[in-house]
């Protein structure tokens, strides 16, 4: 398995790869997809369930009207046509995570389809089509106990939790996207997250990867160009935006390798590790289970009324690119700079941290700069680097009152990330206010002229230049909390 | 005074509302019957003495304290296996249930509750509704009272053995395609099949999702309208509930007992005249054709030639069906779990469990179903059984433009002796060649009692369209005007 991955770039010259993503959005109604048990997340296992989600015999579900208005609402905001009449289907295949050993899903008759969406990749617009958008419940999770790796293997015992099942459950299809060649990994990465926004725009579900509500799955191809497509795999488990962007280039260069060695590709589902960033295959889809789809005989078909879907379009929201081009405005942004901003996932954090007070300059600064570079150092999310906009504002608020120099507000920062409060008590309590007391700034400025005659003199002849000098000498006496504009104002004033 | 057993529930609950007896002494009376009679009918899985007893107590608490009680209140009702009962053991007369006892109430048993029946227990089925004899029982066979070496019709061969037995005056059936028919007509019995929809199937446990329907049992066709008043209506817990009222049926049934079908339309389906119906059966059919012309009916032939392929159909439906709705007992979160001795993965598991705990026609079933559904053969059997489905609607649709209800034999036979038909499913699975094609359709159905062949009751059906389940009860009970109720030889 340890073979020579080639190189990207060489892999992009040769190959041609085609991607496409099924995404699983939770949806947050109130109630499960087809019986009246609550949906938060979180609780005691097993105590979010009744005879209908444990799949007791006798029991018959009865579809949430508030998870098909979700839906139908996404499928519109997709673009999509929503069907006059679709019905529920029965997948079948026997785990223990599904308490019927059915999944009511949809098949072949989804509730939306025939979409797209449209992202931003390196300033340009890719339009990504949308095969379908349908409706289905989450199964329930399974715990191994006892086994060194959490797996089933080597488990003494596995503890199923049925809080989960039943959940409503929308599923995303793209259409195969050919086409983006080297841009493939990002090509996927601002999908998903678009598709993240307009979800969230839509208040239909949190969106949550690292809690779940927002599932990924990759399909990844490659082949030659001008020939036909590649066989494709299915990985599995991408958890968070940056793994998205990886599992695809790691998924390229493992079929590159394949592929150059005169190997073939297995279809087959992967997974996705997170720690070592590449991918190991899970069951073969060549001896997959058929899962004898029917229609679900216990729910009458849906029939969405078309006044009500035309009255639904009409209420959508403002959508995540509208919005977002009306901020670029606001902000005064380049397109380019917009771009980076998109591509750190900043908008909405630098959005908040405007409303709480900073300028948009500065909010862009902080999150582009200091915690983006943070977030790539410790690998999560930006919004999961442990600073809020608020905290980010509040910060920007000391500098613009002068009591935090750019040194000091990021020694701040890390406090603020690292969680020992808000920016105001970490400067209060590790003492880190600027010195505004020219009395001690002058002794310590007199101090370094004492110690350093050759500068001093250098300066007196008419070198201002190598103020600089001091002016390091003294902030290194006061430990960087000097205002380095002023020691240079004191510097000159007392060599002059 | 145990002659309380041999009263109609209309009967009963007119005693008990006048206060001459009570709903306790009713109760005890029918359960002495039970342990009296049923080591040989075999009617019952559970008898449910202590529940009974309080249900009854709370009635006769009730009236005591001028509560006004419905028509039923304080009649005993035997239960169908196949319903969830709260804490009653409920076993679908399969070993995979052996010992569950539900956390939940089905809807009818609710229903039955709040009308002030008084549950006795729960009757003896084919393993999961699928048979037509009741032999297919993981629990043993029951016996039919008019003669105990033979079957008393199935999958609900326990709920009417228990009304022919005089263990119980009412019985609550499932008819998927013929199980409560079918057992009515060769116990001597009422049964109907509601139309589908009109009945909640929350808590039935489900063998064929778009052919099960709960419905009501009796030794009269009144008493069976009542049941049925009792428990149909809309039940927002299933999808597939109609969300209308129920048709008057109790006062349908009594306009038909006063004899008169002057006006009423009654057609004779053509093609079952050539279908092997035993001589007997078909000589009280006919002389009840005459009957109900006596009574003012004009009958007519209606020809409905896609009837012949309805059995092939519903064969490749239910089973298909079935396959994914058993699918849960996997020895997981409920039943029996065999084979979980810490060697075994959890599909083993899963695996040894369903091959202990299925019998062997509920296998031949689930295999059955399981290749309808595949990849490659779904059109042609799934799918096609649909088609075929819609094409029995159709016939249906059209012969009731042309009359008000249609007539046949209920089955083609008498009750055959225990054993005659095990070893060849398809004599079997013959049973239900005239019920199963209104289940296809998901009208309304009913076998009322219409004569005897060699000692043995015969059954007539009446076949009515969806919706209109009063046509049915009046044309039944005018004929038991005519035929009289059907008395069993004494046990």
């Amino acid at each position: 398995m340890t073979t020579t991955l080639p190189a990207y770039d060489e892999v992009v010259a040769r190959y041609e790869p085609v991607i496409g993503l099924e995404t699983h959005v939770e949806l947050g109604t109130n109630t499960k997809m087809f019986c009246g048990c609550p949906t938060d997340f979180g609780g005691e296992p097993n105590t979010r369930v009744c005879p209908v989600c444990l799949g007791l015999p006798g029991s018959l579900p009865v579809a949430n009207k508030a998870a098909i208005e979700a839906t139908i609402r996404i499928g519109l905001a997709l673009n999509c046509s929503i069907a006059q009449w679709c019905r529920f289907a029965r997948k079948n295949y026997f785990y223990p995570d599904m308490p019927k050993n059915f999944q009511i899903s949809q098949y072949d008759e989804p509730l939306c389809v025939d979409g797209y969406l449209d992202v931003e990749v390196n300033g340009e617009t890719v339009r990504i089509g949308i095969e379908r958008v349908h409706l289905e419940e989450d199964t329930g999770k399974t715990l191994h106990v006892g086994g060194a790796t959490g797996r089933i293997h080597g488990a003494t015992e596995s503890l199923v939790d049925y809080n989960r099942a039943g959940i409503p459950l929308v599923e995303i299809v793209t259409k195969p996207i050919p086409g983006s060649g080297a841009l493939a990994p990002e090509v996927a990465r601002a999908y998903v997250a678009e598709l993240r926004d307009v979800i969230r725009s839509l208040g239909v579900s949190d969106v949550r990867m690292e809690e779940g509500s927002l599932r990924c799955d990759v399909n990844t191809s490659l082949n030659l160009p001008g020939e036909e497509w590649g066989t494709r795999t299915e990985t599995k488990n991408v958890n968070s935006l940056r793994s998205v962007e990886r599992a695809v280039r790691s998924e390229m260069l493992r079929q590159a390798a394949v592929l150059d060695a005169g190997g073939r590709i297995t279809q087959e589902t992967r997974h996705f590790h997170e720690e070592s960033g590449d991918t190991t295959p899970g069951r073969s889809k060549e001896t997959a289970t058929d899962y004898r789809y029917f229609p679900e005989p216990d729910l009458v078909p849906l029939a969405p009324d078309p006044a009500w879907v035309a009255e639904l379009k009409a209420e959508l929201p403002e959508l995540p690119r509208v919005h977002r081009r009306r901020l670029q405005q606001a902000w005064g942004l380049s397109d380019l700079d917009m771009q980076s901003v998109l591509n750190a996932g900043a908008v909405e954090l630098i959005e908040a941290t405007v409303a709480a007070g900073a300028t948009p300059a500065a909010a862009r600064k902080w999150w582009l700069g200091e915690l983006s570079r943070r977030a790539n150092e410790t690998g999560v999310e930006l919004a999961d680097v442990g600073a809020t906009p608020r905290q980010v504002a509040e910060l920007q608020s000391l500098v613009d009152a002068g009591k935090l120099n750019d040194k000091l507000a990021r020694t701040v920062l890390e406090g603020v990330v690292v969680g020992e409060g808000s920016p105001t008590e970490i400067m209060t309590n590790r003492g880190l206010e600027v010195v505004s007391d020219t009395g001690a700034l002058t002794a310590a400025v007199d101090e370094a002229i004492a110690a350093n005659p050759e500068i001093a003199d250098k300066i007196r002849s008419g070198k201002v230049a190598a103020a600089g000098a001091l002016v390091g000498a003294v902030m290194k006496t006061t430990r960087g909390q000097a205002d380095a504009k002023t020691v240079r104002d004191l510097i000159l004033q007392r060599l002059s | 005074m145990t002659e309380l057993t041999k009263l109609s529930a209309a009967e009963i609950a007119g005693l008990v509302a006048a206060g001459e007896t009570s709903a306790v002494e009713v109760t005890r009376a029918h359960l002495d019957r039970i342990a009296a009679v049923d080591d040989r009918v075999h009617a019952f899985l559970h008898v449910d003495s202590d529940g009974a007893l309080a249900a009854a107590r709370d009635v006769d608490a009730r009236r005591a304290a001028g509560e006004e009680l419905g028509p039923l209140a304080g009649v005993p009702v035997a239960v169908k296996d196949v319903l969830t009962t709260k804490g009653v053991p409920t076993t679908v007369g399969s070993k995979i249930l052996e010992g569950w006892r539900p956390p939940y109430d089905s809807t009818i048993v609710q229903r039955l509750r709040a009308a002030g029946t008084v549950m006795l227990g729960k009757t003896n089925m084919d393993e999961f509704a699928m048979g037509s004899s009741t032999e297919y029982s993981a629990y043993g066979p029951t016996r039919n009272p008019w003669d105990t070496d033979r079957i008393p019709g199935g999958s609900g061969g326990g709920s009417a053995a228990a009304l022919a037995a005089y263990e119980a005056p009412l019985a609550i059936g499932s008819d998927t395609g013929g199980s409560i028919r079918q057992p009515g007509a060769v116990t001597g019995t009422v049964g109907a099949k509601p139309t589908y929809g009109g009945t909640s199937r929350y808590g039935l446990v489900a063998f064929s999702s778009s052919l099960d329907t709960p419905g009501p049992c009796a030794r009269t066709v009144l008493d069976a309208a009542l049941l049925h008043e009792a428990i149909g209506g809309h039940d927002p817990r299933d999808s597939t509930s109609i969300p209308a009222p129920v048709p008057d049926v109790v006062a349908a049934a009594k306009r038909g007992a006063t004899g008169d079908l002057t006006g009423v339309r009654l057609g004779v389906v053509s093609e079952f005249a050539d279908e092997g119906v035993e001589p007997g059966v078909l000589a009280a059919f006919n002389e009840s054709v005459d009957a109900l012309t006596k009574l003012g009916a004009e009958i007519v032939e209606v020809s409905c030639p896609h009837f012949r392929y309805a059995l092939p159909a519903y064969y490749l439906i239910a089973p298909s069906e079935c396959s994914s709705n058993l699918a849960r007992f996997d020895g997981v979160r409920f039943g029996l779990r065999v084979g979980d001795d810490g060697n075994r993965s959890l599909e083993e598991v899963m695996s040894v469990t369903r091959e202990a705990g299925f019998g062997p026609e509920v296998k031949r079933r689930i295999m059955i179903g399981t290749y309808a559904l595949s990849s490659g053969y779904y059109d042609a059997y799934y799918g096609q059984a649909q088609k075929v489905r819609t094409l029995i609607t159709r016939d249906f649709t059209a012969a009731f433009e042309r009359v008000d209800a249609l007539i046949s034999p209920t089955t083609p036979f008498v009750a055959f002796p225990l054993g005659a038909r095990t070893s060849d499913p398809y004599q079997m699975y013959l049973a239900d060649l005239f019920t199963s094609p209104t289940n296809l359709y998901g009208g309304p159905g009913i076998s009322v009692p219409c004569g005897l062949s060699g000692g043995l009751p015969v059954g007539l059906q009446v076949m009515a369209p969806t919706m209109a389940d009063d046509r049915m009860y009046r044309v039944a009970a005018a004929l038991e005007t005519a035929v009289g109720t059907l008395t069993p030889p004494e046990l």
